[in-house]
């Protein structure tokens, strides 16, 4: 346990307390609004799907000593893997769903098997599993790259709204009248992917595709249309994050599962709020 | 019909448009289930058939809210605007989904199926908003399984089964009696 004072006691501990805050913010604030467009296309398990292979890519880059590296070495297998299981979705004899059991499963039993066979300790993979808790882990090479991604991000949702409505709406329509519905589909695996291995080492690759679903499936109990759902969710998604983070801080508990369990909280009560404004609309 | 619209290649040969350009077909797909429960306004819906032809702009124009709200007004959906799609009835979907069309159109509409699924007073409803459509000079090609409606309300037929069987002006198809296509077009 400690106190806010002694969080942020020593500079050394204030940069890295505040480079995890940015990091995490910015990947909340990605993952929220890919999310809405995911979910609504019903690919919210391809965010889990990414993130075992994230696991399988980190651990194999751990097991070949390149730790350092492992950002570098998994987002190109991720994005990889994203481009694949978005083209199965759409086509073909393995269906979406068991694609990404049989994809996300092998990734994580090959990850743990190079990492067993060259001898290390298991508590890295441990780690990745479920989120480290401390904050060393957290590079200036996750803040460049979070920062980049959120800037791409915004700039799509802000200027492209309108497309990603009307591709996540209705692709065939879209197609027909004209629209480059595979670019935006290309955009939108690309940034999951980056958003997903970025997400990992904090949240955890078991946890990480939460803070892809939660937030839209949270504002999508309350709020009814496109735009105001795309808002809230990133309100959500950022207020749960904070709540979480400073609970895991000032408790010394791990990021990942106090960030999940803030967002289940206001899942719940997003749902009741929900179905009691139903009610009233009837009455 | 995918082929007509661009979204697969043909088998084989090519498709020739006369005067109207690919953006510039309106599309009134079946509907998928992810369009029951999405979160998104009539307003949202109607409007966004108008992408197609937009290029890279980000935002809507003054011009293309004024063809939304033309297009809503001539389905009758106009007090709908603000409303939620998913909560609208199969029948208000659909018109919603047409008007989104017409966003696309002035010239040629392509119906999948555009009655599925709707109750009978619907069906006959949905089938004058489409004669209504068709007299305003909008070009109406329609996929039906229907051939009362389709017999009643349009002027020309193409019947397929596996291969193209007739094609011509309804009054001719009705004198070689649409029934035989089924008896006697079976090779069974």
């Amino acid at each position: 346990m400690m106190t806010l004072s002694e969080l942020f006691s020593s500079e050394f501990m204030i940069n890295l307390v505040v480079r995890a805050l940015v990091v995490g913010f910015l990947v909340s604030l990605c993952s929220s609004l890919l999310g809405v467009s995911l979910v609504l296309k019903r690919f919210s398990m391809i965010g889990d799907g990414l993130s075992h292979v994230g696991f399988g890519a980190v651990a194999i880059a751990a097991a070949l000593n390149m730790s350092e590296m492992k950002l570098i070495f998994s987002i190109p297998i991720v994005i990889a893997t994203a481009f694949f299981l978005l083209k199965l979705g759409n086509k073909g004899k393995v269906k979406g769903d068991s694609a990404i059991a049989i994809v996300s499963t092998g990734a994580v039993a090959l990850g743990s098997l190079l990492y067993n066979m060259s001898g290390q300790r298991s508590t890295d993979i441990c780690n990745s599993l479920f989120g480290s808790a401390s904050l060393f882990t957290i590079g200036d090479i996750d803040l460049i790259l979070s920062l980049v991604l959120s800037v791409g991000i915004i700039i799509l949702f802000v200027f492209f709204y309108t497309k990603i409505f009307a591709v996540t709406f209705d692709e065939s329509f879209s197609k027909a009248t004209g629209l480059n519905t595979s670019l935006y589909n290309t955009l939108l695996a690309v940034f999951t992917a980056v958003t997903v291995v970025l997400g990992m080492n904090m949240m955890g690759s078991l946890m990480i595709s939460a803070l892809i679903v939660f937030p839209a499936m949270t504002s999508m109990r309350v709020f009814k249309t496109f735009k105001s759902v795309l808002i809230s969710s990133v309100i959500v998604s950022i207020v749960c994050f904070i709540i979480g983070f400073f609970a895991a801080c000032l408790l010394g508990w791990q990021t990942g599962a106090c960030v999940v369990t803030i967002n289940l909280i206001a899942f719940i009560l997003f749902h009741f709020a929900g179905k009691s404004i139903a009610i009233k609309k009837n009455v | 019909m995918k082929a007509l619209l661009g979204l697969i290649k043909p088998v084989s040969g090519e498709i020739k448009f006369c005067c109207v350009k690919h953006s510039e077909i309106g599309y009134l797909p079946q509907q998928t289930d992810i369009q029951r429960d999405f979160p998104a306004s009539v307003w949202e819906v109607v409007i966004s058939g108008t992408l197609g032809k937009r290029g890279i702009k980000p935002f809507y124009s003054s011009a293309e809210k004024k063809l939304a709200k033309k297009n809503m007004e001539l389905l009758g959906i106009s007090h709908l605007k603000n409303h939620s799609y998913q909560d609208l009835s199969g029948g208000q979907q659909q018109r919603v989904l047409l008007a989104r069309a017409m966003c696309a159109t002035t010239s040629l509409l392509l119906l999948d199926e555009p009655v599925a699924g709707l109750d009978p007073v619907v069906t006959e409803e949905m089938y004058k908003i489409i004669k209504k459509l068709n007299d305003k000079g909008i070009t109406i090609i329609m996929i039906s399984h229907d051939i009362d409606a389709a017999t009643k309300y349009a002027s020309h037929i193409l019947h397929l089964h596996n291969e193209p069987l007739f094609f011509g002006k309804t009054e001719d198809y009705i004198l070689k009696g649409s029934s035989s296509f089924f008896k006697g077009g079976e090779k069974e």
